[in-house]
């Protein structure tokens, strides 16, 4: 084999380690992973970004 | 044998009629669309619905396998994998659509039932993704179950639904909930086909054009 043993996984392994506890974040009786925030925030900039983007148009297309 | 507009024909050349009448060729499989039609925004829908395609597939498999296959073996998890992360895409995609919808007022120009059959889908969804967490056959599942019949209990229908049954559960999400959620989405659609696409709010309507209704 050839190169450090570990690498492969290295490259394929998550940004983050996920082996532990979540972390949350509360407002009152509100409970949130951070994960879920995560996701929300990505939506909301994916939301924004359907409406902002041009739509690619095809030549000729009414 | 009558001509498709003309009377007779039994049941079957009435249902047809009705049907034609409803939905004709062009309406059902339309070659055009709106010039407003040329925004992302209106891709979510059928995003939402290429996710559900892979999760039902997916889902598919992993019913045939078992537990043993898709806890165990490599391609097992890797199918797992994808029925995870399609369902996690399918939400995206259909919370995505939802606002869209929902600040389009989707529900203009007789498009009531097209939004309250996307609503119910939604409601559906995540009932079955719920009953998928509890037919995973490992602690997640176990635990998730255990805190779900207090919940359940307290408003008391943990006797008519008991997320401590996996068998009851697994038919919850493999057979009762897919089939009514398959039922929903098509309907979606054929309502969308019916009316057409939404227009913007300020965009003129065709459907309310060629059938002389102003959009409401």
């Amino acid at each position: 084999m050839t190169g450090h043993p570990h690498s492969v996984e290295r490259v394929l392994s998550a940004p983050i380690d996920l082996n532990g506890t979540g972390h949350y974040v509360h407002w009152g009786v509100v409970q949130l992973s951070v994960a879920n925030l995560l996701v929300i925030g990505v939506m909301l900039i994916v939301f924004a970004a359907a409406l902002l983007l041009p739509f690619p148009r095809r030549r000729g297309r009414q | 044998m009558s001509e498709l507009g003309g009377a007779g024909g039994g049941w079957t050349g009435a249902v047809r009629r009705r049907a034609v009448r409803a939905l004709p060729p062009d309406k059902l499989l339309p070659d055009t669309q709106p010039a407003y039609m040329a925004s992302w925004i209106y891709v979510f829908g059928v995003l939402t619905l290429a996710a559900l395609i892979v999760v039902l597939a997916t889902g598919g498999v992993l019913a045939l396998k078992g537990p043993a296959w898709w806890h165990v073996s490599g391609t097992g998890k890797y199918v797992n994998g994808l029925h995870l992360w399609s369902v996690e895409l399918f939400m995206f995609f259909m919370v995505i659509h939802l606002w869209g919808k929902f600040f389009m007022a989707a529900w203009r120009g007789r498009r009531a039932l097209t939004w309250v059959t996307g609503t119910v889908c939604f409601f559906a969804s995540i009932g079955t993704a719920f009953t998928g967490y509890l037919v995973q056959q490992n602690f997640d599942s176990q635990w998730i179950a255990g805190q779900a019949k207090d919940g359940l209990n307290s408003v008391g229908i943990g006797a008519f639904f008991n997320v401590l049954d996996f068998g009851q559960m697994l038919m919850w999400h493999i057979v009762l909930l897919p089939f009514v959620l398959g039922l929903l989405t098509a309907w979606h659609i054929l309502l969308v086909r019916r009316h057409g696409i939404v227009p913007p709010i300020d965009a003129t309507d065709p459907a309310a054009v060629t059938t002389g209704e102003a959009a409401r």
